[in-house]
């Protein structure tokens, strides 16, 4: 069921929301970019709709609150282990149409992959809902209309926000509220109802193409050597992507006899040194232009592979994040193309051969 | 409306190409509660091969098979993934652990017979025995690869026809040699090559790197003959292509793989090659799928 509502209206309509759930949306935080006098956009706790910041993607992903950053597995005390306790209280995670496509990724990792679901995950994932953020257009760097993940997958949302003017020109709230709790809590300060179809991007100005087929040759193509010289290897791509999942476990022990420590799991980034290395010194792919042809292929391709359909929803963050200017969507333009040139020289090769034969 | 392109069909693994051959599935890992806490277990045995290379012998019931691993921890200090080098089904497993790293430190400084390290496991496919009793057989190992194929090499030393049995083991020197009991049955029971990279003067051995051996294997019919290759990579990589000289088809090499693994269970993400988890379908894998798992 579809509503409008008045700015006031809609006010309360979040302020009884905070009264039944944690709200975990994006925030614009004045000041505290990473340089000098910038903003950012990064995903906290509010409890009224003035706090959130509705237009703008937010620089951080909203997965740190099913994906902390870091997260404590178990304490040890002696010879005892011992899971802390979650914070199971319900959450409502405002968030965009390529957002609930990256949620569908992150399920994918932690639930689906491997012979069972994340223990650790699950027991997040349980308490927490989504509320869609209504995208009227596109913003720096998304390409989402060509990964296919400008609309919310069907069923993904509880209810969505959209702004628009109303007739009498005063600002008004539009919300598609699937979940009938919610439209119980929506209807009585609503003004109206009707249908509502959340605003999505049909257009970005930014395009990629996905390589059908990657062939091996492509990993020893010179695509990847421009990185070797632009990447600092410092990992903001994945830490900002709302579709990386990996982690790595980390021991800590905080007493001077050692007797008290804790196990944590950390986010992890494929582009900073160490992802690989084993015990003994072993390490795969040591240069950037190796990490990241192979963080490019996963997002791509190898996911597809595996799973049935890629991996990144082309938000852009990685691109608008990175200190070096470097441009996913350009990276995967570049692969498309050698891949293509890869492919037309095979071809090439083929009839060459059979007009020998 | 949403696009049709928008609408995303549930994560289905596209089904693998049949004329890919895999190793069966392993023994799953111990279920508990909660698959990331593991259960204290003893040490029952500690053999020392070397000074900085000791098998330990953990207490535990399960099932397992070689070429499996589990992640063994030392509490506050961190969790390693090890293969197994040694199963007494339903009484203990073989651990063998170079001491290389920060957990493997501690535990050799640290642990003795008695004291317990923490397990959860096993992880990973491991090597079906049952596939290399018949017929010719070649195993190549080097150093610490020998740890998941010594299951192998001790369930074909025991087949009918373990002559056929081809086993060439390879170390740094003749100081590194590790399982020297074994060496010495597995001499006996089949036809084993040994060798070192290098010896001081004196030393009566073979001398040479394993691939020196592959071209006098005394094979048969090669085109049959079934290999399991686990080493350094570049060890394994000039075997394999030694093995393919002599005849031997793609289809029957095995190999695995070594990686770093935080979770063994397909999240972590750190043993990713191209679409493959090594902890979910290895770290065993038939050179045919692996030939094309670039790194």
């Amino acid at each position: 069921m579809g509503y409008a509502l008045g700015m006031d209206g809609f006010r309360e309509v979040v302020g009884a929301l905070a009264g039944q759930y944690r709200l975990w949306a994006p925030v614009l935080k004045v000041g505290e970019g990473r340089f000098t006098d910038t903003d950012v956009v990064r995903y906290d706790f509010v409890t009224s709709a003035d706090e959130i910041e509705w237009h703008t993607r937010s620089d951080y992903a909203f997965k740190e609150i099913l994906t902390p950053l870091s997260q404590t597995l178990f304490y040890f005390t002696d010879g005892q282990t011992t899971v802390p306790p979650a914070d199971t209280r319900d959450v409502l995670v405002f968030l965009r149409a390529c957002d609930l496509c990256a949620l569908r990724r992150l399920d994918q990792v932690y639930q689906q992959s491997g012979p069972r679901s994340d223990w650790f995950y699950d027991r997040i994932r349980d308490h927490v809902r989504f509320a869609l953020i209504g995208c009227p257009e596109s913003q720096e760097d998304c390409f989402c209309v060509s990964m296919g993940s400008n609309v919310a997958p069907a069923g993904s949302y509880d209810l969505s926000v959209d702004f628009v003017a109303g007739t009498d020109g005063e600002p008004q709230v539009l919300m598609d509220v699937p979940a009938a709790d919610l439209a119980a809590l929506v209807a009585p300060r609503a003004t109206a109802e009707r249908d509502v179809e959340p605003a999505h991007v049909t257009e970005n100005e930014t395009k990629v193409t996905v390589p059908a087929e990657v062939p091996n040759s492509i990993y020893k193509s010179d695509i990847w050597a421009e990185y070797n010289a632009r990447c600092i290897e410092c990992g903001r791509c994945n830490f900002v992507c709302p579709t990386c999942t990996c982690y790595t476990m980390q021991d800590v022990f905080y007493t001077d006899n050692g007797k008290v420590g804790e196990r944590r799991r950390v986010a992890a980034s494929c582009m900073v040194d160490g992802y690989t290395n084993v015990a003994g010194g072993g390490q795969y792919r040591r240069t950037a232009g190796d990490r990241m042809r192979f963080k490019v292929l996963h997002k791509v391709y190898d996911f597809r592979r595996r799973f049935g359909y890629d991996m990144c929803v082309g938000c852009g963050r990685c691109t608008t994040v990175c200190p070096e200017y470097i441009n996913f969507a350009a990276a995967v333009n570049k692969l498309a193309d050698a891949c293509a040139a890869e492919a037309a020289a095979a071809t090439a090769t083929k009839e060459g051969a059979g007009a020998n034969a | 409306m949403p696009s049709e392109k928008s609408v995303l069909v549930p994560g289905v693994a596209p089904a693998v190409s049949p004329e890919v051959p895999r190793m069966t599935p392993g023994p799953a890992a111990v279920q508990t509660d909660n698959p990331y806490v593991p259960w204290p277990a003893r040490i029952l045995e500690i053999v020392s091969h070397t000074a900085r290379e000791h098998t330990f012998r953990l207490e535990f019931a399960g099932d397992v098979r070689p070429g499996q691993f589990f992640e063994v921890s030392i509490p506050k200090y961190g969790e390693a993934p090890i293969s197994v080098s040694g199963i007494e089904p339903g009484r203990s497993v073989d651990l063998t652990i170079r001491n290389v790293g920060r957990v493997t430190g501690e535990l050799f400084e640290g642990y003795g017979v008695g004291d317990q390290v923490l397990l959860r496991g096993p992880y990973g496919n491991g090597f079906d025995t049952s596939m290399f009793m018949d017929g010719e057989v070649v195993v190549m190992a080097g150093g610490t690869g020998v740890s998941p194929v010594r299951g192998v090499i001790d369930a074909i030393s025991h087949s009918a026809d373990a002559k056929d049995k081809h086993v060439i083991v390879g170390f740094r020197s003749p100081a590194d040699m590790l399982f020297r009991d074994d060496l010495a049955r597995w001499a006996d029971a089949l036809d084993l090559i040994l060798t070192v990279d290098g010896a001081p003067e004196g030393y009566e051995g073979n001398v040479g790197l394993v691939t020196k051996f592959i071209p006098d294997l005394p094979l048969r019919d090669p085109a049959t003959a079934k290999a399991v290759v686990v080493g350094p990579p570049p060890m394994m990589r000039f075997s394999i292509m030694g093995l393919l000289k002599l005849g031997l088809a793609e289809e029957n090499i095995w190999l695995s793989q070594e990686r770093k693994m935080c979770c063994g269970m397909g999240k972590c993400g750190h043993c990713r090659i191209g679409q493959h988890y090594v902890c979910l379908d290895g770290p065993v894998f038939n050179y045919v799928e692996s030939k094309d798992m670039l790194d």
